[in-house]
């Protein structure tokens, strides 16, 4: 399982990627390997607000449906749409190709987890 | 295999129809005749024969072996109440003659069987009375909440939410989201509801709580009374998903404990057919504070003892089926609840939880078991210790159909990882249990020597291992049948 140094995390296993003003989110591998096979992501629209905490979409695996919660508040840029057809890039490259959106951050992250708290979480999560 | 239609030969014939006097057009306007022949297949009688032969093999039910489905009861159905639906004087009615003017005294056998089967739901469970309505599970949860909206209404309350706990049945936040609430999740401790995550999300806000009981993990919730003091200080109902109530005849009067609405899933707990889509029928029974609302018309006895139908309800949420929900589905149900009595039902749940402890029992040990208590009508299990072989809960399921066994459900409950769900409910017998127990046992084995053998199954069935990732990544809606 990997867990990238440069990214912050949510307990809800969606990863954040701070680039100045804006953010990108995205779901951790971890989360992937658990939800298997992802068949349909549903995503915000361009423009949307986002809150932090809050529900922003949901993926569904062959196994489940899970609810997307984004890490960070602010305004939706883009998102991808490349995933529309694709489903399984987010298995494949969970922090690259498969990222779900971008958007321009309200507020500083605050609550977030960094990659070695990220790390003890699952950790504990696995042993659960 | 292929389809009737890719079997068709042009011309070919099962029966030479008989040369009629009278052709279509002479008694048709020529604007509903066709200008060309149906495209039916075109067969013989061996043929049909045939093909519908081999499909009935390759149907799988619990009339042809063990079905462990957990959360769906799979129980075995009686075939004496097939008869009682099939009775000509029910088969034959009409539902629309009750109501019509006069027409009641004329069905008044029909209003009877309904008045009754409403009246021992109601007894079975402790609740007032009961709608038939409902023609499944998820549609008496709807109604049950929209009864729960009704009550709030009536009383000026200004409700928002409703509250289901993660081992609730999956319907019931749809059901509640549905209805137009925001639906609020609390985790289980220990597999339970925890009083005290319930008494931090309760306030005025909440018009509810639905609860699964024994939940989707098999388990009593203990707690019950706690959870009924706590909703009635902010009068918020309680709400009985019976889903799991093949645990329970005879031994729990919901309405007693102080549950304010409830459905019964009488293809379920009932012995009704089940499966294939239905037809289903999830009756619900309420307590006395919300029978003014419940969905019209009811069935009701006047004092001379005669049935008709009662429309006068002013504070009805109104009709949510047409006509008095699946009537040849209650008949059965009420077949089965005469024939096994008070006391029949009692044993019917008490086997229920006595075989999935026995299969619990037997498996201690072998596959995780997140929950290792007394279970009731069944438990949950999880295949995460195969995990360091790479075979998976998926894998399991495959290998148990090879060997001839409806695969438990898997990967639900959500809360507890790569599960299996395991109900084999109180129709199956002690050696039917130990084939299964033994074929399990077998497979765990297996998935140390030969972990590939078990990700290659299924190998005996008419289809090899589906690739369900690409069925629901490049779903074919529609097929063109010719």
């Amino acid at each position: 399982m990997s867990i990238k140094k440069d990214l912050l995390y949510a307990a809800t296993h969606e990863w954040v990627r701070i680039e100045g003003a804006e953010a990108v989110i995205g779901i951790t591998h971890f989360a992937q390997e658990q939800l298997g096979d992802i068949t349909f992501v549903e995503l915000p629209q361009v423009g949307d607000s986002l809150e932090a905490g809050k529900e922003m979409g949901s993926v569904e695996s062959v196994k489940a449906a899970s609810d997307l919660y984004s890490p960070v508040s602010g305004e939706v840029l883009a998102v991808n749409t490349a995933l529309e057809d694709a489903p399984e890039k987010v298995n494949a490259s969970p922090y690259e190709e498969g990222w779900l959106v971008r958007l321009r951050l309200k507020g500083a992250p605050s609550g977030l987890l960094d990659a070695e708290a990220y790390a003890g979480a699952v950790a504990s999560e696995e042993n659960h | 295999m292929q389809t009737i239609f890719a079997q068709s030969v042009p011309g070919r014939l099962g029966v030479v129809p008989k040369e009629t006097e009278k052709k279509a057009g002479d008694m048709l306007p020529a604007g509903l005749l066709r200008s060309a022949a149906p495209a039916l297949p075109e067969l013989s009688e061996l043929d049909v024969v045939r093909h519908y032969s081999r499909l009935s093999r390759l149907n799988y039910g619990v009339d042809s072996n063990f079905y462990p489905l957990g959360s769906c009861t799979m129980k075995y159905n009686p075939k004496f109440t097939e008869s009682a639906a099939a009775l000509r004087e029910f088969a034959g009615s009409h539902p629309l003659l009750p109501q019509l003017e006069g027409g009641e005294a004329h069905s008044a056998g029909n209003l009877e069987a309904l008045w009754l089967t409403e009246n021992l739901l109601a007894e079975i469970t402790g609740m007032k009375a009961f709608t038939l309505q409902p023609m499944a599970g998820a549609q008496g949860e709807l109604t049950g909440i929209l009864l729960i909206a009704a009550y709030h209404r009536a009383r000026g309350n200004k409700k928002s939410r409703i509250i289901c706990p993660d081992s609730a049945h999956g319907t019931n936040p749809a059901s509640a989201a549905l209805a137009g609430y925001e639906v609020v999740n609390i985790e289980s401790k220990d597999g339970l509801i925890d009083p005290a995550a319930l008494a931090e999300v309760l306030d005025d806000s909440v018009a509810g709580l639905m609860m699964t009981c024994p939940n989707t993990l098999g388990l009593f919730e203990k707690n019950l009374p706690e959870i009924v003091r706590l909703l009635r200080r902010v009068d918020a109902l309680l709400y009985y998903d019976g889903a799991n109530f093949n645990a329970c005849m005879g031994r729990l009067r919901v309405g007693d404990v102080g549950f304010d609405v409830v459905h019964v899933n009488l293809h379920k707990t009932m012995a009704t057919p089940h499966g294939g889509g239905g037809p289903g029928a999830g009756p619900v029974g309420v307590s006395e504070r919300l029978l003014p609302f419940l969905p019209g018309p009811r069935v009701v006895r006047g004092q001379d003892g005669a049935f008709s139908l009662d429309y006068n309800l002013p504070q009805s949420i109104g009709r949510v089926a047409p006509f008095y929900g699946n009537f040849a589905v209650c008949l059965r149900a009420l077949a089965y609840i005469l024939r096994c009595g008070g006391e029949g039902l009692s044993r019917a749940s008490d086997y229920a939880v006595l075989n999935a402890n026995y299969i619990r029992a037997r498996l201690h040990g072998q596959l995780e078991i997140p929950y290792d208590r007394l279970c009731m009508h069944e438990f949950v299990c999880s295949a995460s210790p195969l995990g360091e072989w790479g075979v998976h809960a998926l894998d399991i399921a495959k290998a148990l159909l090879d060997k001839g066994f409806h695969a438990p459900t898997i990967y639900f409950p959500l809360i507890v990882k790569e599960c299996l769900m395991i109900e084999p409910t109180e129709t199956e017998s002690k050696e039917t249990l130990d084939a299964f127990c033994d074929a399990l046992l077998l497979i765990i084995e297996k998935a140390r020597k030969d972990p590939q053998s078990l990700r290659d199954a299924p190998l005996t069935l008419p289809v090899r291992r589906l690739d369900e990732t690409r069925a629901a990544r490049s779903m074919v809606l529609t097929e063109d049948l010719g």
